[in-house]
């Protein structure tokens, strides 16, 4: 099979405000290859609170996307704090947000549920103290 | 119905007028934005009090027709500026965002 695009992104920790470029450049480029609204807007949806988390949660990290004409790939790497129970944090309206974050109209606990929704198949694996990747597929 | 003819019909205030063509299909109201992110649709108008930098991303990626700020909100600085160089419609009114609903509703 041939190699896939490849994207990819440093997501800044520092800059809240700013958090979401690389999704938006994300979908840009999906709009230019072709693919239809609806892939667009899962991959748009699933790699933007992707990117939001690691800007609240880990200090930003590396997002690649890799295209394959059957299906999208979303790697989002961090060596933030990790997630110590997967489970608990998948459930909706679970959040560890801090308030500051919360008045920014995120933090409601919809950010990992939403990415699982929008993706055919999801993978956490993380480590406390160590980080966390999150490999997402959307089929096209 | 599009942006440019509820604008008018509606008295609305202009922050980033980018497309005053584009169609109107419905509306969304919400201001968290996860919330909006994975329910609004495209096309739809999105009625929210929030002001924040932020909301450009999410119109953007959520694809909606145009941002509306209930409430006399005013973008925060900057915000209509960025709006504008994503190509994204941003207006605001002094309605609340029910009667803002409401109006939109019976115009569609």
């Amino acid at each position: 099979m041939a190699d896939p695009l490849r994207f990819h992104y440093k997501v800044d920790g520092s800059n809240f405000t700013s958090a979401g470029e690389a999704s938006v450049e994300v979908k840009k480029k999906l709009r230019q290859l072709g693919f239809s609204p609806e892939t667009i807007r899962k991959v748009s949806i699933a790699m933007y609170e992707g990117e939001i988390n690691m800007v609240i949660h880990a200090r930003g990290g590396d997002a690649d996307v890799f295209v394959y004409p059957d299906r999208i790939e979303i790697v989002l790497a961090d060596t933030g704090p990790g997630i110590a129970d997967v489970d608990l944090a998948m459930q909706e309206g679970y959040s560890t947000a801090p308030d500051n974050i919360r008045t920014l109209g995120f933090g409601a606990g919809m950010g990992l549920p939403n990415m699982k929704r929008n993706s055919d198949s999801m993978r956490i694996d993380s480590t406390v103290g160590v980080g966390t990747t999150i490999y997402m597929t959307i089929l096209v | 119905m599009t942006v440019g003819e509820l604008c008018k019909t509606l008295d609305l205030t202009p922050f980033s007028v980018a497309d005053e063509d584009r169609p109107i299909s419905g509306g969304y109201i919400g201001d968290l934005l996860s919330w909006v992110m994975g329910r609004a649709e495209s096309d739809q108008v999105w009625i929210t009090i929030m002001s924040n930098q932020n909301i450009v991303a999410v119109a953007t990626l959520a694809d909606v027709a145009m941002i509306l700020l209930a409430e006399g909100v005013c973008p925060d600085e900057g915000v209509a500026n960025i709006a504008a160089s994503r190509g994204i419609n941003l207006y605001g009114s002094k309605l609340p965002a029910f009667e803002l609903a409401t109006r939109i509703g019976s115009l569609i």
